[in-house]
């Protein structure tokens, strides 16, 4: 099988020059991993600055603003910072799975980007079941929390770690069933696919109603599977200390922290892609500029983030069990006669077409 | 319907939230609360209600209004508050009366609970706004509220 890579052709033809196809396509697919990893590496030190500013606008304060111009390279700093610190750990604990665990979590993270369509060009992998990938790929970052939590041998960690589970075992079906929805309408898993039906209007606009209650459902299960308030059950600061990831440091905690803006980023991006065509800008206007499609979909996306970040500066902290409410009795059975309803509509053609 | 009431009640407030902290964000430029402290310290005053330390003030004659009644000591959970007195004589009436030698403040102890001044019958102690308390020799937090020469406002007593 080979998979297309589709911004590594230029590469890979590249390489090709110079060495047999099959060693061009392993040191082209190293080469575009270490681009990925390094760019996300450093827009997700960005938007950790964003949320903090943001946060401080919400609470009429003005954030971090002191390191280099408006505090640009504050976080920055901060990871210097981190990696200069001892890492700890407790005694008795499983060492292999207490150092394991934070790679599951970004790796599960950054494995995500690589499927979602930048532009029409820059897209690492266009698999033919990428959303199916991305909501395999983005519950296995669980098995690092629940890793994390049971190596640390401390029973808040293991609390936030078990809390953790529940609620992605629970979340992770509305998350499914709402982007099973809008699958309905494109009729396709592929994301380059998803994104070319959606030239004849953004997929919020084609399903009408029952798209924008999968977008509100997919929000709100987004929301909660990347752990942030207000479903940050998980760290729950004033209950557990800093839940699962109560024992780590240094650079092993960085990366639980990179990976939930990271993750952020990517519940964000799975919307913009989903929800309002990717990379395709609005009503066409900058149809003949094709790499413009990076910005539009970064705009996108970081409307998505911001979203996110209003609720978790506007929302209190749930109960578990009201967690589990929402979920179970309000969220999935909502979810599931939306699912008939976009399958009606798509039956009878009440799609509205641009 | 009590389930689908319940829905939009939810969505309700959860917008109404989400419209106050929206309007929270928007004029955030204009109302920040936060100081820049180093860079304004000259401009810095701090609010009426701001405790920073038990003062007394002193008016243009070196009086202060303090009668040695001892209410402020007594009052004080934490014995920060020491005041060594004597008896002295009052020029008009030739009586002995009680009268404040020192008035000892430990500000190292003081829990900023504000009872000594609720119960001062004459007001002589407030609230300092003084915010920069850090010193380096923890000696100088002991402090003598009354000045040296000091003495009370005559007539306070009525
Ligand atoms: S400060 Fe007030 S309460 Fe304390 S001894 Fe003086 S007059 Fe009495
Ligand atoms: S403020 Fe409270 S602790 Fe401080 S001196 Fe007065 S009574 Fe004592």
């Amino acid at each position: 099988m080979r998979i297309p890579l589709s911004i590594t052709d230029n590469i890979q033809e590249w390489l090709v020059s110079m060495m047999s196809e099959s060693a061009a396509s392993y040191v082209a697919m190293i080469i575009v991993a270490l681009i990925y990893l390094g760019i996300f590496a450093i827009a997700g030190l960005f938007l950790v600055l964003i949320e903090r500013r943001v946060a401080a606008w919400f609470q009429l304060r003005i954030g971090p603003n002191r390191v280099g111009f408006q505090g640009l390279l504050q976080t920055m700093a901060d990871a210097l910072k981190l990696v200069s610190k001892e890492l700890t750990g407790t005694d008795r604990a499983d060492k292999f799975l207490y150092n394991l665990a934070p790679y599951f979590v970004i790796i599960s993270a950054l494995m995500a980007l690589g499927v979602m369509p930048f532009t029409k060009e820059f897209q690492a992998f266009d698999i033919n079941i990428g959303i199916f990938f991305l909501i395999a790929i983005s519950s296995i970052g669980v098995i690092g929390i629940l890793l994390g939590g049971w190596a640390s041998n401390n029973k808040f960690a293991l609390i936030g770690a078990m809390r953790s589970g529940v609620q992605t075992i629970s979340y992770e079906l509305s998350v499914g069933l709402s982007l099973l929805t809008m699958i309905l309408l494109t009729g396709s898993l592929q994301l380059s696919e998803i994104v070319e039906v959606q030239k004849g209007g953004w997929l919020i606009v084609q399903g009408h109603i029952p798209a924008i209650i999968a977008f509100m459902i997919y929000m709100i299960a987004g929301t909660a599977e990347t752990n942030r308030a207000p479903f940050d059950m998980v760290e729950a600061e004033s209950e557990l200390g800093a839940g699962f990831h109560t024992e780590y440091s240094g650079m092993k905690f960085a990366y639980f922290f990179l990976a939930e803006f990271i993750n952020m980023f990517l519940i964000a991006a799975i919307a913009a892609t989903v929800f309002f065509g990717a990379w395709l800008s609005p009503f066409g206007i900058t149809e003949s500029i094709p790499w413009l499609g990076v910005f539009w979909f970064l705009a996108k996306t970081l409307v998505l983030v911001f979203l996110m970040m209003w609720f978790r500066w506007t929302f209190p902290r749930l109960r578990v069990d009201q967690l589990l409410t929402l979920e179970w009795k309000y969220l999935l059975p909502i979810n599931l006669v939306n699912i008939v309803i976009m399958a009606f509509i798509v039956w009878q053609k009440l799609i509205i077409q641009i | 319907m009590g389930y689908f009431s319940n829905i939009f009640n939810g969505i309700k407030t959860l917008l109404t939230g989400m419209s106050i902290t929206g309007k929270y964000f928007l004029n955030s430029r204009k109302g920040a609360i936060t100081q820049q402290y180093p860079d304004n310290r000259e401009t810095l005053k701090m609010f009426d209600r701001f405790r920073g330390e038990v003062i007394m003030p002193h008016d243009e004659n070196n009086e202060h209004a303090c009668t040695g009644c001892q209410k402020c000591e007594i009052a004080c959970p934490n014995g920060t508050i020491e005041i060594i007195w004597d008896r002295g004589i009052d020029e008009e009436t030739g009586k002995k009366k009680k009268k404040i030698d020192q008035f000892v403040y430990h500000l190292s102890m003081c829990t900023m609970c504000g009872l000594c001044i609720d119960v001062c019958p004459t007001d002589a102690i407030e609230w300092g706004q003084n915010f920069e308390n850090s010193v380096y020799d923890r000696t100088a937090l002991t402090r003598v509220l009354n000045e040296p020469e000091s003495k009370v406002r005559a007539g306070i007593e009525d």
